[in-house]
């Protein structure tokens, strides 16, 4: 493996469909082997921001920098990106992991769908069409399959904002072992409760900019700006 | 992914060639509908085959048609009616020798009311003349066959000018005999057509026949080997061998031998 | 009409009696066509696919192409086969002319286009569900296709019948190439076509009513691998 992602940088970074300006300016640094919850609104453009910063999404201008380096295909075989309604594909569990694995050069192919299949709990449906799994199985299946892909990093988008409490505490336990394994965690929610319970750092968003950046205790305790003080008291709209 | 596409196109189309080329020992017949709708070469085929082992595989189009695929090179015999077109065909190279084989002649049908008034005329020159001064309808192959090339003439020694009626009472429908017979029955016109079809055909419905025997309705029938020197892969010894038969005196006796309802419908008459 | 009715008399009394001769016209149109349809898919369901996946300059065009083509009319189909294969053709020298192998060439040209045409539209609609995560992941084009292709296998299947039922019911292309020759290539279509010429109408509809039935069984058989695979929920 060549040098690591992070720091991950981004430099006048900026995203525009037609006139609207969606992300606008923002100098961010995200570095540390934890987890960084970027927090905000609806519509306070937290998912372009993570699909900018996984090279899904080209910037109109400004500039992103994994570890000093631009996005790359290589690069981006080295972060993952977990989408909010993740894509089941027409197959079962484990011929969905499969797929994932086929993509990358591994050996251990078997021990890894396997680990895939208990990381995400699904051992017993591994051959049930994954489209007819429930919202938030899919979503097990999803993340645990970004894991066995051996990423640096792995990005998500509100993994759990259409799950009920049980589905959703299932989330953040996964979350918390891709944690301990090593792997940096860039997580988007607008749920406070969880990035209270599963976040280090936090960065706040609001219309397009980073109004506010760090530590999570900090954050919720003692928040520097008029607009994350009015979010926490539930009284900030886009 | 593309040498797999490659890989299994060829594997099908080796499956068929066995089948294409099991029976090494056939010829191709550039033919007319007449010779295959009336039923004949169903009868006298199997005893040549029978006789040679060749299988005889006929391909029925109309005399047009069969000319120039024959010049082509794709067929190996032409047994076609239309003299003035087939010794054109030899005289250009395109064949080796017409023979006569057999004839039978032309008939005109038409719908029992007969609106020309030209049922049981001997004169066909006259009975055209009458269909066109009555504007009766007339169905015309249109098709550059045999039987066409013959109406063609015959419009033409009764000085009348049909294609410029085109549309109107003459229809030109550029079809084979029996699709024409089909239609023209359909749309109460009159027709011509050699007699072996007619007998043969099934949906006749009340129309009859009108005018026969007529000398200048005949209708030769010959033979050609198509030449192998434009085209070396003209089979041309099972070819030759098909014409000897063909002229000679079993295929000539197997001519004259098919009967339909008890009426033969060609008569042999190779020299 | 009495066609009408006295074909369905002779139809049924055709498929009954199963005469060596009706049954060898009817495996022949079976081997023919499917042999037709097995070609076209191996070409149309990758170019069809790639279509949908891949994006380059042109591609619009080509879309254009395969969707005019698909009314491509049968005889025109022959003719250029004919042209390509007749001994004064640039082919002539594989001596395929007036065989089977003519009409499956001939049924495979005309119906290519279709398939490639279905498929990328299938394909496409797929792709749009599954684009995110293959972008995501930095799935290469072929790669794409080939998994689109085989999660829409049962789509493709309909495809694949689209095709079956355009090539079986042909008679303009396989008449000019096959030259309706009794015994080596006389088909269905063609030996309707050669009743109808000889007045024969109601043996002629009722070889239709036959034809009819053959490409219900096919459908039949089709439609019941896709239903297995819908109730496993994979469609």
């Amino acid at each position: 493996m060549s040098e690591g992602l992070l720091p991950l940088k981004t430099r006048g970074l900026c995203f525009a469909v037609r006139e609207k300006q969606i992300i606008d300016q923002i100098d961010l640094t995200i570095s540390g082997n934890d987890i960084t919850v970027i927090l905000g609104p609806n519509g306070a453009g937290k998912s372009v921001l993570l699909r900018l910063l996984h090279g899904f999404l080209e910037p109109s201008a400004g500039q992103v920098k994994w570890g000093g380096r631009d996005i790359d295909e290589d690069l981006r075989k080295r972060q993952v990106l977990v989408f909010q309604r993740p894509v089941m594909m027409r197959r079962s569990v484990a011929d969905n992991i499969r797929f994932v694995l086929s993509l990358r050069r591994f050996s251990d192919r078997q021990e890894r769908l396997e680990k895939a299949l208990d990381l995400a709990g699904l051992k017993a449906q591994a051959n049930q069409p994954a489209p007819r799994l429930s919202g938030g199985e899919q979503q097990r299946l999803a993340i645990a399959q970004a894991m066995v892909l051996d990423p640096e990093v792995v990005i998500l988008d509100e993994p759990s904002s259409n799950l009920d409490p049980g589905a959703t505490m299932a989330i953040e336990r996964l979350i918390e072992v891709a944690q301990n394994e090593g792997k940096k965690i860039i997580l988007v929610t607008h749920d406070l409760g969880q990035a209270k319970r599963v976040g280090n750092e936090i960065i706040f968003m609001h219309r397009g900019r980073i109004v506010e950046q760090g530590s999570c205790d900090n954050f919720f305790t003692d928040p520097k700006t008029p607009e994350a003080g009015a979010y926490l008291d539930g009284a900030l709209l886009v | 992914m593309i040498r797999k596409t490659l890989l299994s196109l060829i594997l099908i189309l080796t499956l068929f060639a066995p089948t294409a080329q099991a029976q090494e020992k056939f010829i191709i017949v550039q033919s007319t509908t007449s010779t295959q709708n009336s039923g004949l070469f169903d009868y006298i085929l199997p005893k040549f085959t029978a006789k040679t082992g060749i299988e005889v595989r006929v391909v029925a189009v109309g005399t047009g048609q069969a000319i120039k695929n024959a010049k082509n090179g794709d067929g190996d015999v032409l047994l076609v009616h239309a003299k003035p077109a087939e010794e054109k065909f030899v005289a250009a190279g395109w064949g080796l020798k017409r023979y006569d084989v057999m004839y039978n002649d032309f008939i005109i049908v038409g719908p029992p009311n007969d609106p020309a008034g030209i049922s049981g005329l001997k004169d066909v020159v006259a009975a055209l003349k009458k269909i066109a001064s009555s504007k009766s309808f007339f169905a015309s192959r249109g098709d550059d066959s045999g039987t066409n090339k013959k109406e063609n003439r015959l419009w033409k020694s009764a000085n009348i000018n049909a294609e410029k009626d085109s549309g109107k009472w003459y229809r030109e429908l550029g079809s084979g005999m029996g699709a024409t017979l089909n239609t023209g029955v359909g749309m109460r016109a009159y027709v011509m057509s050699d007699r072996a079809t007619w007998a043969k055909f099934a949906n006749k419905g009340d129309y009859k026949i009108m005018v026969e025997g007529d000398a200048r309705l005949f209708n030769q029938y010959g033979v050609i080997l198509v030449s192998n020197k434009k085209h070396p892969r003209v089979k041309s010894q099972l070819g030759q061998r098909f014409i000897n038969w063909l002229i000679g005196s079993e295929g000539q006796s197997a001519i004259g031998d098919y009967k339909l309802k008890g009426k033969q419908l060609f008569t042999p008459n190779a020299k | 009409m009495q066609e009408f009715n006295t074909s369905f008399a002779i139809a049924a009394d055709l498929i009954f009696s199963a005469k060596p001769e009706l049954l060898e016209i009817v495996m022949l149109s079976l081997r023919v066509t499917l042999s037709a349809v097995a070609i076209a898919c191996a070409i149309g369901f990758p170019l069809g696919g790639m279509l949908a996946v891949a994006r380059f300059p042109g591609r619009g065009a080509l879309i254009l192409l395969f969707n005019t083509l698909m009314g491509l009319p049968p005889v025109v189909v022959g003719l250029l086969v004919y042209m390509m294969l007749s001994n004064a053709g640039p082919l002539g020298f594989l001596q395929l002319l007036y065989t089977p192998a003519a009409m499956i060439i001939a049924q495979a040209v005309l119906i290519t286009p279709l398939i490639i045409a279905l498929t990328c539209q299938v394909i496409g609609s797929l792709f749009l569900e599954y684009e995110e995560q293959f972008k995501a992941l930095v799935v290469p084009p072929k790669t794409a296709a080939a998994a689109l292709l085989w999660d829409a296998r049962y789509g493709l299947m309909t495809t694949a019948l689209a095709g079956f039922g355009r090539a079986v019911a042909e008679v303009g292309a396989v008449i000019i190439v096959g030259g309706n020759i009794a015994h080596v290539t006389r088909v269905m279509t063609t030996a309707i076509a050669l009743e109808t010429s000889k007045g024969e109408l109601a043996l002629a509809l009722a070889l239709g009513f036959v034809l009819l039935c053959l490409a219900m069984g096919v459908n039949a058989c089709v439609l019941a691998v896709r239903a297995i695979g819908e109730k496993r929920a994979y469609v």
